[in-house]
């Protein structure tokens, strides 16, 4: 089940959210903030899938826009990388220039 | 008041701050802006300034007070209103406020609206934050547009199904008769939510499970169709035709063929097909495969599959991809119990991933290393394992260590070689190994009673540079203190022999005693270490003896009670200290941890509570020392001092709970009973210890006449007060001169401590005549009834 759907810039600034479970509001500032910082911290060869508290995170880079997907273990991971990848070319194919 | 300034501007107003602070002060005005604009009741502008509100939510900052507003946009007719609206609902509220009820009029409106767009609306906020009083209010509605033909609306209403049943699970049965038809649809995306509420479903109960084993033909058809047709540009993913739903139906195909033959059988077919056609050159061809593996390990497939499915995974493994190399360790970690000879195959590369950068196929990698690991290879296993331990991330040490340890303990091919491995985890990751280790490992060196020189000395040689890492010490200590007498004898058949007088193993266990790096545990070890080779050592005891009375006046309470208790043994109980240190004996790991166990402490018994003791806990060496001043101090028998409480094996607890089992032999005095005629009866008395008031008498009934008593019964009988117990005696037939005796138990109860008295009555044939006397014994010890 995917827990989280956030797109975060280098910089930590939460560009979009949206949390499928009830995250508590400072709560979630805490957790994005935690987040970018994992990913962030990853090289280029690393694999993109990061276990992380009691659930996975799938993510994916787009210039400086990290789309990162929060899932738990029934999820299959490359199914939800691709669906970050489809997720992307949609908003880019619908608003163009993305 | 001019109009609130649009979404846009907001967005692009608030990118321009600088700094935190700078944002939150614009936020903070617009927001005050937007409460003015609310309390006006401003139709107008209300759906952009509840839009300006969401974006400030999703920044993080607190937006309760649009709660009501989007409450009215919901209500308001305009569809650019409800749309605003809903999607605050969607964000803002969830079943923690009680605003949310008031929705549920509006939705139920709004479900049956002509637009569909309003009713994709309606159904997407009550699948998104519906309550469970929603849900069941508004069930009957999603049903009903489940069976629309409107696919659009069908979707969305798939999916706010799969919340309801979420929320209400009783609901389940509702839905049953529309999902009849739902797998009939050629859209896809009714196709695939479909499948979603099927999967949901068959998760929840298991008699929709069954119910529902009769769709796997056709979603093997709906499969194959996928597979097969051709280009199809609405549903194309880098040339596979909608990945996303084959996964879909995939997941749905394991859990339905889960457990079931029939099932599982219809799907081989389909399965192998997607295996050996899918495209592995792009990441969405290999996610269907991967998917494709997990249905295969988990359903009830034939073994030509498993390895097929096996063999994919392998392949994953040397792919270049890290994505997929994660994945595949992943899912071969879930297979080694299963499939445990067909992972093996693949051992090598598992063991080179332990050497790659990333941290998460690190740890997968060293996760199914220790699940490989067996009596074949763990001498080569164990050395990637060591040298991967040397360079691995501190995260990974602990577990690393431990899981070298079980596996050492479980396939260790030589005693040596297991103490060495033990060895060379202390010595790279000392500071992280598990508490636990220290005990395990002193268990296994006592054991291992012909490695006791080598190891100590190689302990020795190990603490000689460098004393910080605590469990080495630990262990050092204890063996040293142990074995110190055959370090410095030189004498070792392994190693070639070290020269080591006893001054340098005082400086060093001194050294460990003073340094800043000891914890206050190491520093008890060492101190227990001392105080052992005082009697193993021959002219260093003055030494021992100023380095202990020295620590009796240590700021650490523990080193100074355990200093003062062993000047105390110097002091006044100097002849039992040879006793008292004596080498330990041999411990026995205990099997079973039952809640409580009968310890045998040669002669004492006790019971001891074992909750979560590890095995040998013969390790506190200091309150050892206490409880054997007190044994000592206690009763007035010098036995060999025992060893740790845990040591006896469960089987022994029942035995002695026979009393005859835990005799004191503390030599009471015996009597005799009777002597008349030539038949003496000698009573010798043994005390048990479960019961203070419980006397065992054996009576020994022996004849100096020429000839034989026959026929012999001994009877006795004892005040009121008292109980009797006669057990059966060896003969009935006493030989002539002394040849023989019968021996018979008896046992007392006296529960008040009264003074034992008896009748005796004994009837036998003697030189062919019945005989019969009576006597009464009273020259009972005190000692065997106080």
């Amino acid at each position: 089940m995917i827990k989280f759907f956030l797109m975060v810039n280098k910089q930590g600034q939460t560009r979009l959210s949206k949390y499928y479970e009830h995250v508590e509001i400072n709560k979630r500032t805490m957790l994005e903030a935690e987040v970018i910082k994992n990913c962030l911290s990853r090289s280029k060869d690393q694999c993109s899938f990061i276990e992380y508290k009691d659930f996975k995170l799938v993510y994916r880079q787009y210039a400086a826009l990290f789309v990162v997907v929060g899932i738990n273990e029934t999820e299959n991971e490359m199914a939800v990388y691709e669906l970050i990848h489809n997720f992307v070319e949609v908003l880019d194919k619908y608003f163009s220039r993305v | 008041m001019p109009a609130p300034i649009r979404l846009r501007e907001l967005i692009r107003t608030i990118r321009t701050a600088r700094t935190q602070a700078e944002e939150r002060e614009m936020i903070q005005k617009e927001c005050a802006a937007i409460r003015s604009s609310f309390r006006e009741e401003d139709n107008t502008y209300r759906c952009r300034n509840v839009a300006k509100l969401l974006y400030m939510h999703m920044l993080g900052y607190p937006a309760h007070f649009g709660q009501l507003e989007c409450l009215k946009l919901i209500a308001s007719q305009k569809f650019t209103d409800k749309r605003i609206g809903y999607l605050g609902a969607m964000l803002l509220l969830d079943e923690r406020q009680d605003v949310h009820l008031l929705m549920t009029n509006c939705i139920k409106n709004d479900l049956n609206h002509s637009t569909q767009y309003v009713q994709g609306l309606a159904l997407c906020t009550l699948g998104c934050m519906g309550s469970s009083e929603m849900c069941r209010d508004l069930a009957g509605e999603v049903e009903k547009l489940l069976k629309t033909s409107n696919s659009y609306l069908r979707k969305k209403a798939a999916l706010c199904a799969v919340h309801v049943i979420r929320k209400v699970p009783e609901l389940m049965e509702m839905f049953l008769p529309a999902t009849k038809n739902l797998l009939n649809e050629k859209n896809h995306g009714v196709l695939h939510t479909s499948v979603v509420l099927l999967t949901e479903m068959c998760e929840r109960s298991p008699d929709m499970l069954a119910h529902f084993r009769k769709l796997v033909p056709q979603l093997v058809r709906i499969l194959k169709n996928l597979i097969m047709s051709g280009y199809s540009p609405e549903h194309d993913v880098s040339g596979i035709s909608d990945p996303f739903l084959q996964v879909r139906i995939l997941r749905l195909l394991r859990i339905l063929g889960r457990n079931d033959d029939d099932s599982s059988e219809a799907m081989n077919d389909i399965l192998a097909q997607v295996a050996t056609n899918t495209e592995t050159s792009k990441n969405v061809g290999n996610a269907i495969l991967y998917e494709t593996v997990l249905t295969i390990m988990d359903i009830k497939s034939e073994s030509g599959l498993r390895v097929l499915a096996i063999n994919i995974l392998g392949r994953f493994l040397l792919n270049n991809d890290k994505n997929i190399r994660y994945v595949a360790l992943t899912s071969l970690l879930k297979t080694v119990q299963t499939d445990h000879n067909a992972v093996q195959r693949h051992r090598s590369t598992i063991v080179d991933c332990l050497k790659d950068l990333d941290v998460s196929i690190k740890r997968r990698a060293m996760e199914l290393s220790f699940a490989l690991v067996n009596g074949n290879n763990v001498r080569g296993m164990m050395k990637e394992l060591l040298y991967f331990l040397d360079s691995c991330e501190p995260e990974f040490k602990a577990d690393c260590a431990s899981g070298i340890f079980l596996a050492a303990e479980k396939y260790a091919p030589s005693k040596r070689w297991h103490i060495d491995t033990i060895m060379r985890v202390l010595t790279t990751a000392g500071s992280y190994v598990r508490d636990d280790a220290v005990p395990n490992l002193i268990q296994l060196i006592t054991n291992s009673v012909e490695m006791h020189a080598y190891t100590v000395q190689r302990l020795y040689k190990a603490i000689l540079g460098d004393y910080s890492q605590q469990p080495l010490v630990q262990v050092a200590s204890w063996c040293i203190g142990e074995y110190g007498d055959l370090l410095v004898s030189g004498q070792c058949e392994e190693e070639e022999a070290i020269q080591v007088t006893e001054d340098e193993v005082l400086d060093i266990l001194e050294s460990v005693l003073i340094s800043n790096m000891s914890a206050s545990v190491t520093r008890g070890y060492a101190l227990t270490a001392i105080m052992k080779l005082s009697t193993r050592f021959t002219c260093t005891v003055n030494r021992i003896k100023k380095v202990v009375s020295i620590y009796g006046s240590s700021i650490d309470v523990e080193l100074q009670q355990r200093a003062v208790e062993y000047n105390a043994l110097f002091k006044k109980y100097d002849h039992m200290r040879p006793a008292l240190l004596e080498r330990m004996p041999v411990m026995e790991k205990i099997t079973t941890n039952g809640p409580t166990e009968i310890v045998q402490t040669n002669g004492e018994t006790e019971p001891v509570v074992l909750e979560t003791k590890p095995p040998p806990s013969g390790l506190q060496p200091a309150s050892q020392a206490n409880d054997l001043l007190d044994l000592l101090g206690g009763s007035d028998i010098t036995p060999v001092i025992p060893t740790a409480p845990t040591s006896k094996p469960a089987s022994a607890g029942g035995e002695l709970l026979d009393l005859l089992g835990d005799l004191n032999l503390t030599g009471i005095p015996s009597i005799t009973a009777y002597n008349k005629n030539g038949l003496k009866i000698d009573f010798t008395f043994e005390r048990s210890n479960t019961n203070p008031s419980v006397t065992v008498i054996t009576i020994q009934a022996s004849n100096s006449t020429e000839l034989d008593m026959t026929d012999f019964v001994f009877q006795a009988a004892v005040p009121k007060t008292f109980q009797l117990q006669l057990l059966s005696p060896s003969s009935s037939v006493i030989p002539a001169f002394n040849s023989g005796t019968i021996t018979q138990v008896i046992k007392v109860l006296n529960p008040q401590k009264q003074q034992l008295r008896m009748r005796i009555k004994l009837t036998y044939n003697h030189k062919g005549s019945a005989m019969q006397d009576l006597a009464e014994v009273n020259n009972f010890p005190p000692q065997s009834w106080q």
